[in-house]
């Protein structure tokens, strides 16, 4: 079921089993409010909004805090490191264009916000709940990048 | 104060033939057959309908010619039986309609179904679809409670033997099932296998709703509503779907558990509670979506869905048998708004008690659901032998 060890094999050291997906699958649209996420992106930083008033995180770009209503969110740069909150690995592909297997998973940001993405540069049996996650970027086509997350170091 | 329902009567169910295709019909034209047969059953005549509600109903007002009738297009499954309900309460129809199909839409097979893979920005370059987006939810409750996959194949293993003996069903005598031989299918998304995820079919229904004192004189026994409610957490599909998902409200109920509130609202509008409950028609759209819903209904406690199922309780002659038809796994899923009809439709047959398959004896109430955790919505129904 799961890939091959992480081991050196012949005195190679073998491709992970979970890496980007390759060119040519579906890639997202951009929205009015999306944008500076997507801009970040392109840049190589991880953005989410935060509320200026009370400090609550919104799910998803939104022009209104979900918690106190207030008009005034603002963005900011994450630092890009969380935890492994949940995960799949995905073997029969939603679309012919996705490399199997891959992992979708939900990060939780230090910051204290969720994300949706998907697990690189590991195999599927060294996901676990809380796993030190970090992200990293890579294009997805036309002015598109999306953020992955790989193991950050043990320290 | 009477009951909201007390006029309300569910008179007339039907189910079209279910198949992995039916080359002869697109979605309206199974949704018509579904309508006509659902009439039938209650001996309405499409004349007498005054209002449509779901999938085709602006079409069926023309179809039927019953220009003006009231009419709500965007009301599927349980919510929009509460709104049909809701328009024979409050005196804006006497005869209701509704139906559903689909049909011809699922035609390029190298990818899922294409209900199951909506392209928003935050998830369309992960691959997520509906499986992968329900395992991300069965996952949080694993690593929580300890909840196994044998006992997701336990559920699987169940509505699919449901299904097995149910002539009517698209996978009738495909089992039985044992949760080994879930366990043994090939893998889907992790910890879903391909036999603990609903089925892809094509097929119709259709369900008739009239004012009580229409429905004496007609040729059903009336299958009443007692209670039901609608819980959302946002868009389905757009954002992760998160366990811990949590609005503002105070109960402080999260996703996890969306339809917690729905059931509270139907057993408080019923007077009822779980124990009082028969059979339960829920919505199966994968296996571990029925340890949640018993947990979120009140049937069992947190975290004890896991042992519930594995100690027979879902299974025929259990404490609640659960999906009795063969449901999204095994009777039918058409991919748009009839599976979720069809959990009502089931509901009603058995309360009528003349299921011939796995009937629930003497079966008084029944608790139907639509939706699931994955998708950040689930609506629930009660429905009842007596006039509440």
């Amino acid at each position: 079921m799961s890939g091959p060890s992480r081991a050196a094999v012949g005195g190679e050291r073998r491709e992970p089993t979970l890496r980007p997906q390759p060119a040519g699958i579906p890639v997202p649209s951009p929205s009015r409010l999306s944008q500076p996420y997507w801009d970040g992106c392109l840049a190589g930083e991880l953005r989410f909004q935060r509320c200026d008033v009370c400090g609550t995180i919104p799910a998803r770009p939104s022009p209104i805090c979900p918690h106190c209503h207030g008009r005034s969110l603002s963005w900011e740069r994450s630092g890009g490191t969380g935890a492994l909150y949940s995960w799949t690995v995905v073997w029969r592909p939603q679309h012919p264009s996705f490399r199997i297997p891959y992992a979708p998973a939900i990060i939780e940001l230090d910051e204290g916000w969720f994300l949706m993405s998907a697990m690189v540069g590991c195999e599927p049996e060294d996901l676990d709940a809380g796993l030190r996650v970090g992200v990293e970027f890579h294009p997805a086509g036309e002015a598109i990048a999306l953020p992955y997350f790989h193991r950050e170091p043990e320290v | 104060m009477a009951h909201p329902f007390r006029d309300v009567a569910i008179v007339g169910v039907h189910n079209t033939v279910q198949a992995r295709h039916l080359p002869d019909h697109d979605s309206q034209s199974i949704a018509l057959e579904g309508a006509l047969g659902a009439l039938a059953d209650a001996g309405v005549s499409p004349g007498d309908v005054d209002a449509v509600v779901g999938q085709f109903s602006a079409d069926d007002v023309l179809t039927f010619g019953l220009g003006p009738a009231s009419r709500r297009f965007l009301s599927l499954g349980i919510p929009g039986l509460l709104d049909a309900a809701a328009l024979i309460a409050t005196g804006q129809a006497d005869v209701v309609l509704m139906s559903a199909g689909g049909a011809g839409i699922y035609t390029d097979r190298a990818a899922t179904a294409p209900w199951t893979r909506p392209a928003h920005e935050f998830v369309v370059g992960y691959g997520l679809f509906t499986a992968a987006e329900f395992a991300l939810i069965a996952r949080r409750h694993m690593l929580t409670f300890g909840t196994t996959p044998e006992q997701l194949a336990t559920v699987a293993a169940t509505i699919r033997n449901n299904g097995h003996v149910n002539p009517q069903a698209v996978y009738f005598g495909r089992g039985p099932f044992t949760p080994d031989d879930i366990l043994a299918s090939r893998m889907i998304a992790d910890p879903y296998h391909l036999l603990d995820c609903a089925m892809t079919a094509e097929g119709g229904c259709g369900l008739v709703l009239a004012r009580a004192d229409r429905a004496a004189s007609l040729r059903q026994q009336p299958v009443w509503i007692l209670g039901g409610g609608s819980d959302s957490f946002g868009p389905s599909y757009q954002i992760a779907p998160r366990w811990d998902l949590r609005g503002s409200s105070a109960d402080g109920i999260p996703n996890g558990y969306v339809g917690r509130r729905a059931a509270r609202q139907a057993f408080a509008a019923s007077g009822l509670g779980p124990a009082d409950v028969d059979v339960a028609e829920l919505y199966d759209p994968f296996s571990f979506e029925i340890i949640r819903q018993l947990e979120a209904y009140g049937f069992c406690a947190e975290g004890e869905g896991g042992p519930f199922v594995a100690d027979g309780h879902i299974g025929p002659g259990g404490s609640i048998p659960v999906t009795t038809d063969g449901g999204l796994m095994s009777f039918s899923h058409a991919g748009l708004s009839a599976q979720l009809l069809q959990r009502i439709i089931r509901g009603v047959e058995q309360l009528r008690g003349n299921c011939a398959t796995r009937q629930v004896p003497g079966a008084e109430v029944a608790i139907c659901s639509n939706g699931g955790a994955g998708a950040l919505f689930t609506d629930v129904l009660l429905l009842g032998r007596e006039r509440p």
